[in-house]
């Protein structure tokens, strides 16, 4: 398979970013959203991504798997601006370049990241949580004095429901269970109505039952976003995904469904050795 | 709507705010009004001490604001406290004007005595009160933000930022004990006469700072309450528990942080203001780490993350220090190491949190009577 089937058209130069909310005038109409090319990130000599090449589409669910140390949180990392690449470029669309921005800018922009452990402000209320991942001009006078829209109540009502949280709302996030927390924080990005949605190991840690709601919640959040999951367990990839992407040494090893994937030879040998 | 906003769900907050507006009306009677040999005559020590008081609860609001709900731990608050006793400073030193001892109508005493000829330009414009005022503000406020905005920006946190304030306090003593500096060196400056035309002992100019510092705290006090009752208090209380996860809300922590730390530092410098003049001297003993120490252990006594604690912790620590130090003036260093560890260990929540802890028993008690009766 051809890596730049989808390469970008270079004739658009990456354009300073104003607007906070560029998100909206995201340019996918070659089709993927996000273009990751020979992106290539080492730490200290160790090469935790190595001519990365990844792509992917507006509204899909991709479920990216790899053994320890394929470079999937890095991955993650330079996707969100936390890593900075040594090469290779990162595009947001056609025309945002993400190597630009800050960690704060890319998550207004709209890509939201989940992280692995959740890390919910336990302090507050679930309706407090929730307000504070509002989409909203997020400088410090705007936050002293304003009060929530009636728009923005209504986000939180309907994103309330999308996790399944409306009868938690004043409940405060420490008390939630663990799934709980996890769709809460889902539920914090979706205030942000991201383009992009990265999920770090959603089920890790969950029982049956919360594993199969959060399998429904991913399915139900992708079309409307693109959904990026990273996720150790099989079943449930197997579970929720159309495309796979398996990761070895910082490089895509193989690309497609489960089962292209799994009867992959070279997917067989990273996993089970010889 | 507002007041709705400030003060409900914050008993504690209503509690210290009453008692204190209720000082604030029967001190100035009992001082003034009430002849002195009635029992219920207050002296006018006990004002000024009072006063100081005040001071001190303000300076450890403004601590409280920032490491009790943004986590920021700054061992280097009496900085700002002192550089607004200074600025304050200069500008009653300003005002003695020829009477001196040396009788120089420009040049304050000790820059007579160090053979000076010229006022420096640092020194200029402090004989407008207004002036004085601003950079009672500004001075601290400058401070804050080039500190914290280099510290902010590297993500200096938790311990080496306490570590690095600290530094900057005992820096900044070092170098106003220098006269080179023309602040009085260590000896600071001292011998006020006037205040906006008032006599400084005057028993009404003095019931006159006491007003002030009590309104200047309630006034604080409700701007506290304000930030942190908002939509930026949620955002601080976040910064704190998961600074990360904040920022990836979109959240930009470095500017938050700064501003919340501006501010208090000008709380803090305000209060240095409100304080000198009561205390009738300012000198870089202000600046030593120890003072700031001594404040965490004022807001960490009545409660973090409170706001009303923190004015609990000052009163009743230096309450006790005051009783303490005229029994074994040189023992206080003990007592207040002890109680540290001991709400360190023993109350982790402060005085006020031994209060709810009480409440909650009682309600408990209560809850168990009512099961119980049928």
């Amino acid at each position: 398979m051809n890596p730049f089937k989808h390469a970008r058209n270079w004739s658009t130069r990456a354009l300073p970013v104003k607007d906070p909310n560029f998100g909206h005038a995201v340019d996918t109409s070659h089709g993927p959203i996000l273009y990751i090319e020979d992106v290539n990130v080492s730490f200290d000599g160790f090469k935790a991504l190595n001519n990365l090449n990844l792509f992917i589409d507006d509204g899909e669910l991709r479920c990216i798997i790899g053994p320890n140390g394929a470079g999937k949180t890095t991955m993650m990392d330079v996707i969100t601006g936390k890593t900075k690449p040594d090469s290779g470029s990162i595009f947001f669309g056609q025309q945002i370049n993400l190597q630009h921005l800050s960690e704060h800018q890319i998550s207004r922009g709209g890509i939201g990241r989940k992280f692995q452990k959740p890390t919910v402000f336990e302090a507050l209320s679930v309706y407090e949580n929730l307000e504070l991942a509002t989409a909203d001009d997020k400088r410090v006078w705007h936050i002293l004095s304003h009060q929530l829209t009636g728009a923005q109540r209504d986000k939180i009502d309907e994103v309330l429901y999308t996790i399944g949280l409306s009868t938690q709302v004043h409940n405060s996030a420490g008390n939630l269970s663990h799934g709980q927390k996890q769709w809460l924080e889902i539920g914090m990005l979706l205030m942000q109505s991201p383009r992009v949605l990265l999920v770090d190991e959603p089920v890790a840690g969950m029982t049956g039952e919360e594993t199969e709601r959060t399998a429904e919640l991913l399915t139900s959040l992708a079309g409307k976003h693109s959904v990026i999951v990273v996720e150790h367990d099989m079943a449930f990839v197997r579970s929720i995904a159309k495309k796979v992407t398996v990761l070895h040494q910082g490089s895509v090893l193989a690309e497609g469904t489960m089962d292209q994937v799994q009867s992959n030879p070279k997917v067989i040998e990273v996993y089970l050795g010889e | 709507m507002l007041t709705q906003r400030l003060l409900t769900s914050d008993k504690g907050g209503m509690w210290v705010l009453g008692i204190l507006a209720l000082t604030c009306i029967l001190v100035p009677i009992l001082n003034l009004a009430v002849p002195e040999n009635s029992p219920l005559h207050v002296s006018t020590f006990t004002v000024t001490l009072l006063g100081k008081f005040l001071c001190y609860a303000l300076l450890a609001l403004a601590l409280d604001l920032i490491w009790g709900y943004a986590g920021i731990l700054s061992l280097g608050h009496g900085a700002f406290f002192a550089l607004g006793g200074y600025a304050m400073g200069m500008y009653l030193m300003r005002q003695i004007g020829d009477r001196g001892k040396y009788g120089d109508p420009l040049l304050p005493d000790f820059m007579v005595f160090l053979n000076w000829d010229s006022l420096p330009w640092y020194w200029l414009g402090f004989d407008m009160f207004w002036f004085a005022m601003l950079m009672v503000i500004m001075v601290p406020a400058i401070l804050a933000w080039v500190f914290g905005w280099l510290a902010f920006r590297s993500r200096v946190t938790g311990v080496y930022f306490a570590i690095i304030t600290q530094a900057l306090t005992y820096a900044l003593m070092l170098a106003f004990f220098r006269n080179e500096m023309g602040f009085g060196g260590n000896n600071g400056l001292t011998d006020f006469k006037d205040i906006l035309g008032f006599s400084i002992t005057a028993d009404s100019t003095r019931i006159g700072l006491f007003l002030a510092s009590g309104i200047m705290l309630i006034i604080a006090y409700l701007a506290c309450r304000y930030i942190v009752t908002s939509r930026m208090g949620r955002v601080i209380v976040s910064i704190r528990d998961a600074e990360t996860r904040t920022r990836f809300c979109g959240y930009q922590v470095e500017s938050y942080k700064l501003w919340l730390f501006v501010f208090s530092a000008v709380l803090a410098g305000i209060a240095g203001a409100l304080y000198v003049p009561q205390v009738g001297i300012i000198n870089p003993g202000e600046f030593s780490p120890l003072n700031s120490i001594e404040l965490v252990v004022w807001v960490a006594t009545g409660g973090r993350g409170t706001l009303y604690g923190a004015i609990v912790g000052a009163f009743s620590v230096n309450y006790g220090k005051t009783i303490f130090t005229s029994f074994y003036p040189e023992a206080w260093l003990f007592p207040l190491g002890l109680l540290f560890v001991l709400v360190t260990l023993v109350l982790p929540k402060g005085l006020v949190g031994l209060f709810s802890r009480f409440k909650r028993h009682d309600k408990r008690s209560d809850d168990a009577k009512q099961e119980d009766a049928p």
